[in-house]
């Protein structure tokens, strides 16, 4: 994958059209865009409700150029589990010919939260089917309540900022670890910040054989506060902190890509989570001196998560 | 708003027409608009890799310019550009 | 060529999917319905079917694999009872206004709480509203007969809409009968090759499955459901015609036991229709001239077919094994809405019985009849209960 060129990525189909209703700056579309450049073969699409699912298919109107189903929330993972089952058993049948993929996008309410069942379902049968959770670390669809996949300190409208209250109280769940406990054979976190590591990693995802399952920060202007235009910035700094680390696990050995194995080589400067927590409203009163304790605790947890990733990619299997 | 009329619908809610959004204008949104610089711009590709909306548009290898008709003006292109060749201005 | 055997309803219904060999089955275990899946898993590890039999976690996750993987274009299978019909409650109706014809196959049992394993038919009559077709069957072989019929009705192009098929649980599910299984070859003419309409898997024309409607499409899309669902009322009486044709066994979207010249008549469903069916013999033995009726298929529900059967007659007697607390039975409104158009209307009686696997006896409902006969019975008699 070392020839990826934007020059060649511009001429694949264009599986996303325009005309979606993603808020202005929302990251969820360029997600999308780079990993489904990870294929050449026909793909399919499922949704979990969410932002992504109620932006691309408002009827009559649908932005989707290939083929789409959405049912429900928390069960994305069986939705696209059952047309990759469709697929086997059609194909088997000599029904269909060539072969297709088959990817499920869904936000982390949907993936943390709800979803959690079917996706551990789905993943432990093998399906070969990938899933892609664009984490932008709160219900946003619903207008920005708290998840599993909501950081420390983080502002929401059912974990406020108030009087006696620092925002969330809970560190965020490693979902991307319980996915590696799956044992399956690929799992990766990405950012849309970085291309070249995000459509490297969905082509590994996608010609896998067997579940892979993606986990990608996606920085919502609206939910974290910040101007429109700094999504992408947003994205490099989750990953320059440490929040938001870029590894792979292939067939249960972990690797650290792109800027966090420079890091982690020293090569360059981690920064400190005090940059992430004042670049975004959600965590503004963290900067007051009483809650100097829980921006704190949030670097420690940064911290040991990201020493913890060191040593799994130190493992010799 | 007036009901649709069933003979126009396919069963199911399905849509078989795909990517019939690209006829649902979204430019409309926008309280700034994109001006690219061409003596700056060297048809880098990386405004096209971020932008959210499919908005850029690149022929022969050119950035040709921007689809006013759903650019939603994040102002993504301007600042991700290497070359700072696209200011984002007032509409 | 058919012979007889002994089998009890799941393993009827199993065999039933066995000659149909569906594309895709998605099922998990529960009781009453788990002979089904061990059955059907047996018939996929001896490799007797084709089928991709998928296990999955959760019923939710099994309705939810059905509904896509009937989008993708297989003919797809599937069975639960009670709970598990109330945990796949939320993809009911997302699948049948995705207008994908999937067969369930549900062993009815009493919805929780508080818990119970019996017989009544709280979980499908809960379901009604979802848009789902619904079979009744009486005994075994309607079971199994109704597993092959129900795909002709669901995938007829003007159909598209996904079937129950209930039979009773524990009462059916696990009773062994005495059974006419219908030839393998026969089964599979009858049923013919599935084709789908709109198949996602077709990627060279990608359609959209699942969207968002506002309020100017979702109402004109439910109206489409409404026209099926008037449709399958015509299409069920061709498709039980044919079936008779082949097997001699005739159904009728109102099925009928002396209700000609009776004088009142019970509307039934199930496996307690054999019940009063005994019942109206009992009652004929001493001169009364009672009949029974049972909606064999309750959705759509067959208003016209009822109207015919109550025309005339001086009580209506509608027992309902499921109860809607603080109303009536379920079917209780909707044979009164039947028999409004009459130009007299019996007397209507609900008669709520059976629940959660009370005794629903000869006796009991020869009691019960006497009494409407008389006019004595209140306008709704909770059957049994002593308070």
């Amino acid at each position: 994958m070392t020839s990826l060129s934007l020059k060649e990525l511009n001429k694949l189909p264009v599986r996303l059209a325009s005309g979606h209703r993603l808020c202005a700056g929302c990251a969820e579309s360029i997600v999308v865009k780079q990993i489904l450049m990870g294929t050449s073969d026909p793909v399919a699409v499922s949704l979990s409700t969410g932002c992504l699912e109620v932006s691309t298919t408002v009827f009559p109107y649908t932005s989707w150029n290939t083929p789409y189903i959405h049912t429900a929330f928390g069960n994305g993972a069986a939705t696209c589990a059952g047309l990759e089952t469709a697929y086997v058993a059609l194909k088997k049948k000599g029904k269909i010919k060539g072969d297709m993929k088959f990817v499920n996008f869904a936000g982390d309410g949907a993936t943390y939260d709800i979803g959690l069942q079917a996706l551990s379902g789905a993943m432990e049968r093998g399906h070969r089917m990938m899933y892609v959770c664009l984490n932008n670390e709160a219900y946003m669809n619903t207008g920005i309540q708290r998840s599993s996949a909501t950081t420390l300190g983080a502002s929401t409208t059912t974990s406020w900022a108030g009087s006696v209250q620092s925002g969330k109280k809970e560190f965020s769940k490693d979902l991307t670890e319980i996915m590696v406990a799956h044992n399956i054979p690929y799992v990766a976190q990405v950012s849309p910040h970085n291309w070249r590591d995000t459509v490297t990693k969905a082509s590994k995802g996608f010609a896998a054989d067997g579940p892979s399952f993606i986990n990608s920060i996606s920085p919502c202007p609206r939910g974290w506060r910040f101007p429109s235009d700094e999504t992408i910035n947003m994205a490099r700094l989750a990953v320059e902190t440490c929040v938001w680390p870029l590894f792979e696990v292939v067939d249960g050995k972990y690797a650290l890509t792109a800027e966090s194995a420079r890091i982690a080589d020293g090569k360059v400067e981690k920064k400190p989570v005090m940059d992430w927590l004042t670049a975004q409203g959600r965590f503004k009163h963290l900067l007051q001196d009483r809650w100097e304790p829980v921006a704190e605790a949030y670097q420690d947890e940064v911290d040991r998560r990201w020493k913890k990733l060191i040593k799994l990619t130190e493992l010799d299997l | 708003m007036a009901l649709a009329n069933i003979k126009d619908l396919v069963i199911g809610g399905r849509i078989v027409k795909a990517g019939s959004s690209e006829n649902f204008p979204t430019g409309d949104w926008r309280s700034y608009v994109p001006v690219v610089d061409q003596d700056k711009c060297i048809d880098c590709y990386t405004c096209w890799i971020y932008c959210p909306d499919n908005s850029i548009v690149f022929r022969d290898d050119k950035m040709s310019g921007i689809k006013m008709s759903h650019c939603k003006g994040c102002g993504i292109c301007a600042k991700v550009c290497p070359k700072k060749a696209i200011t984002m201005k007032e509409e | 060529m058919t012979h007889d055997i002994a089998i009890n309803g799941d393993n009827a219904v199993a065999l039933a999917w066995r000659q149909v060999d569906p594309d895709v089955c998605a099922a998990y275990p529960i009781t009453p319905q788990t002979i089904i899946v061990e059955k059907f898993a047996e018939y996929v590890a001896n490799g007797e079917v084709t089928t991709e039999f998928v296990c999955v976690e959760s019923e939710h996750s099994a309705l939810t694999l059905c509904t896509s993987a009937a989008s993708a274009g297989a003919r797809t299978f599937t069975a639960t009872a009670s709970q598990g019909l109330a945990y796949m409650w939320e993809m009911m109706p997302i699948t049948a206004a995705m207008r994908v014809p999937i067969i369930m196959a549900v062993a009815n049992r009493a919805v929780s709480g508080p818990i119970n394993i019996n017989n009544d038919h709280g979980d499908a009559m809960s379901a009604r509203d979802c848009g789902w077709l619904q079979l009744y069957s009486e005994n075994v072989q309607q079971a199994y007969d109704n597993s092959i019929i129900a795909p002709r009705i669901a995938e007829h192009h003007e159909i598209q809409l996904p079937c129950l098929v209930n039979l009773d649980g524990f009462i059916l599910s696990h009773a062994i009968e005495r059974m006419t299984m219908v030839e393998t070859m026969d089964v599979r003419e009858f049923v013919g090759e599935y084709e789908p309409l709109y198949p996602l898997l077709d990627y060279k024309h990608p359609v959209s499955h699942g969207n968002m409607d506002g309020p100017d499409y979702y109402y004109p899309h439910k109206y489409q459901s409404v026209l099926a669902m008037n449709k399958a009322l015509e299409v069920a009486e061709e498709v039980f015609k044919e079936f008779a044709d082949m097997t001699g066994r005739e159904y009728h979207l109102v099925d009928e036991y002396m209700c000609d010249d009776a004088e009142f008549v019970a509307v039934i469903l199930g496996s307690s229709f054999g019940t009063m069916k005994e019942t109206v013999d009992q009652l004929r033995a001493e001169g009364i001239k009672a009949g029974c009726a049972m909606p064999h298929v309750y959705r759509p529900w067959p208003e016209a077919a009822l109207a015919k059967v109550m025309k005339g007659k001086k009580a209506v007697a509608v027992f309902d094994k499921h109860l809607s607390i603080g109303a009536y039975g379920p079917m209780y409104p909707e044979v009164v809405a039947a028999a409004a158009d009459l130009d007299s209307m019996p007397k209507m009686y609900n008669v709520i019985y059976g629940l959660g696997g009370a005794d629903a006896t000869v006796a009991g409902f020869k009691k019960m009849m006497e009494e409407i006969n008389e006019g004595k019975a209140a306008k709704v008699t909770y059957l049994g209960v002593k308070a």
